[in-house]
């Protein structure tokens, strides 16, 4: 058996594996759980490198469970074609790899961070559950298998927001309020596979992508579709639980919850690039996306200013910049039917879009974690009550700097590189967007300049006198993140080639993702 | 060359651009090293000067987050009240929006054709 062919399932397998062990070796070792969290996430991400790889050299890959054959029969007769399959090609894995990247490096984090919590053995195959769920959804070439990842990223994120404490009410009200909202998102998603299902009775993306007719059923799907997988990437005006969620989940789970909004994200543009393609109403549905990214940008920076809390403020950027993803992506769309300004700018605004979902996770990453070393030393997240802390964590200091450079788009951080592509060739769709944009960064900026005189400049406070660096394991974890966002802003270029067109061509032409998935059918 | 990105419309080196701002850095480093003439080491001009009242002592002139871009946001008052009224941080609301764009989206492409 050549265990490279196995990759696919592997990545998800073993996490998944791990999640189910982790309360088994807790009960001989608790200390234990952590290592083996970290050490199952390690081996996934070097497999999703390796695979990673294979794709961007090879090809898209398919993995079939279940029947050999869509047309296997039965000795009896009965026609018995039970199969899914992970469909991955160049944009999947590049999801693939954000999601590897950050479930590592918040397992690392954990390990100090969450130690002085009790239940970690729950708290850690919670988080190994929320990587399988985010692989799932972004490797999935199915879509009730897709409904079922969502629902177990959903899952675990309610479980792990709310993990703080039962005792105290906001963790659990946050909890809640974030299981309400997936609820609902994921009946609407349910609703729409079942259309599908109804219609053309495959539930496979390509199969469908293949035979989809947009009759007024398929119209009714998609508008299920686009407002709660937005709704799960956090758009405006559907953004108001993020602030709640991300605020009172640790803070390496915040980070985590970042990539699982992305990974819903990642569904909406799989969605209308792969499933409906030119079959759809581009100019329509682009400039839907559009607006979702002209109102998260705005009212997500405006918010996040007034913001005393450090992880609320940090929060509603995290809204901003997914505006910044919809704003490239949906000009990408908007396009589509046009191929003269779909080479011209429209391809380009995709790649800042996609390029920009990447950057967001390592740089909102890294903010999160620091706000994280910020509440693990002070006890505080409220930036009325800090001041003078880059006196005595020093790297800490250094590292929210990055983030925050980044984040605001400043050369030569990764963040500068992904929202140029977005400023040059949506000014070519329309300039007023590209203007909003930039004015959207210059208030970013002005927002973490307050974050960095509250929380680390000013003279040494009384009550912070004893306060010292975070943990080695802290620092690593935070130093692996700004390292890439470094390498990243450096040669961007590197990434922009190797990593970003492939998966924005992958998305942009339907025939090479159904074609892939139905040839190997 | 590495690190050259193409935007479509140009290009972006942070090499080149790190390059630029040593170059620029190190004039403003040479310029600022040849000092002030009439500066005055250990004289009054190494005091801050605010506007006459006696320096208040540094744990307390630390500026909270709660007063910074306070003008900003009294002047933008008309945007910021209905703004945070919106957000109730009641779930209610939350799934109300939900309903209601998902509606205005299923308006918008029944109708697009």
């Amino acid at each position: 058996m050549n265990l490279s062919n196995h990759i696919p399932i592997l990545i998800v397998a073993i996490p998944l594996l791990a999640a189910f062990l982790v309360p088994l070796i807790g009960r001989i070792n608790k200390k234990a759980t952590g290592t083996l969290t970290t050490l199952a996430l390690s081996v996934s991400l070097i497999l999703t490198i390796t695979l990673a790889v294979k794709i961007l050299t090879v090809g898209p890959q398919a993995y079939v469970f279940g029947a050999t054959s869509p047309s296997l029969t039965l000795p009896s007769g009965l026609k018995f074609p039970i199969r899914i399959m992970f469909q991955i090609d160049a944009m999947g894995i590049f999801m693939g790899l954000i999601t590897a990247v950050v479930s590592f490096v918040g397992a690392v984090y954990s390990l100090v961070f969450m130690k002085q919590h009790s239940g970690l053995d729950k708290y850690y195959s919670l988080l190994l559950l929320l990587t399988v769920g985010m692989f799932g959804m972004e490797f999935t070439g199915d879509m009730f298998n897709f409904f079922v990842f969502l629902e177990i990223a959903s899952i675990a994120s309610v479980a792990l927001i709310s993990f703080r404490g039962i005792d105290l009410g906001e963790p659990a009200e946050a909890g809640f309020k974030y299981m309400v909202v997936s609820s609902i998102s994921a009946l609407m998603v349910l609703f729409a596979v079942g259309i599908f299902y109804g219609q053309y009775d495959i539930l496979n993306f390509a199969a469908i992508a293949s035979v989809i007719k947009y009759s007024q059923l398929d119209k009714i799907a998609l508008g299920l579709l686009i407002p709660v997988l937005a709704m799960k990437a956090g758009a405006v005006p559907m953004h108001m639980w993020t602030p709640d969620a991300y605020s009172e989940a640790p803070a390496p789970i915040t980070m985590m919850l970042v990539a699982t909004s992305q990974a819903s994200l990642y569904a909406l543009f799989r969605v209308v690039f792969s499933l409906y393609n030119i079959s759809l109403n581009a100019l329509t549905v682009g400039w839907i996306i559009i607006i979702f990214g002209l109102l998260s940008m705005f009212i997500g920076v405006t918010m996040a200013i007034i913001q005393k809390d450090i992880k609320r403020l940090m929060a509603y950027h995290a809204v901003s910049q997914t505006g910044y993803m919809f704003l490239g992506v949906g000009v990408g769309l908007a396009v589509l039917a046009n191929p003269v300004a779909l080479n011209q700018y429209g391809i380009t605004a995709m790649e800042g879009g996609i390029f920009h979902i990447m950057n967001h996770a390592m740089y909102k990453g890294l903010l999160f974690l620091t706000a994280g070393a910020l509440f693990f030393r002070t006890g505080t997240k409220n930036l009325d009550k800090m001041g003078g802390l880059a006196h005595s964590m020093k790297y800490t200091t250094i590292f929210f700097i990055i983030g925050a450079a980044a984040i605001a788009g400043l050369p030569p951080f990764n963040g500068f590189a992904s929202k140029l592509l977005i400023y040059e060739s949506v000014y070519k769709f329309n300039p007023l967007l590209s203007i909003i944009a930039m004015v959207v960064s210059i208030l970013t900026l002005a927002s973490f300049v307050k974050v960095f005189h509250s929380a680390f400049l000013g003279p040494k406070l009384p009550q912070f006198k004893e306060v010292k660096e975070v943990p080695r394991s802290m620092v690593f974890a935070m130093a692996v993140l700004s390292c890439i966002i470094i390498f990243f802003g450096l040669f961007p270029d590197l990434i922009v080639k190797n990593l970003v067109h492939p998966a924005v061509m992958s998305l942009i032409e339907q025939l090479q993702y159904t074609g892939t998935v139905l040839g190997g059918m | 060359m590495l690190g050259l990105l193409e935007t479509g419309s140009g290009f972006w080196s942070a090499i080149i651009w790190i390059v630029v701002v040593l170059v620029i850095g190190s004039i403003v480093i040479y310029i600022r090293n040849k000092g002030e003439d009439s500066y005055k080491k250990n004289t009054e001009q190494d005091k801050p000067f605010i506007s006459g009242n006696p320096e208040k002592s540094k744990e307390e002139s630390h500026l909270g987050a709660s007063h910074i871009y306070w003008g900003f946001t009294e002047a933008l008052k008309g945007y910021y009240n209905p703004l945070v009224k919106m957000h109730t941080g009641n779930i209610n609301d939350y799934s109300g929006w939900i309903i209601v764009i998902t509606v205005i989206i299923l308006i918008m492409v029944g109708v697009s054709g």
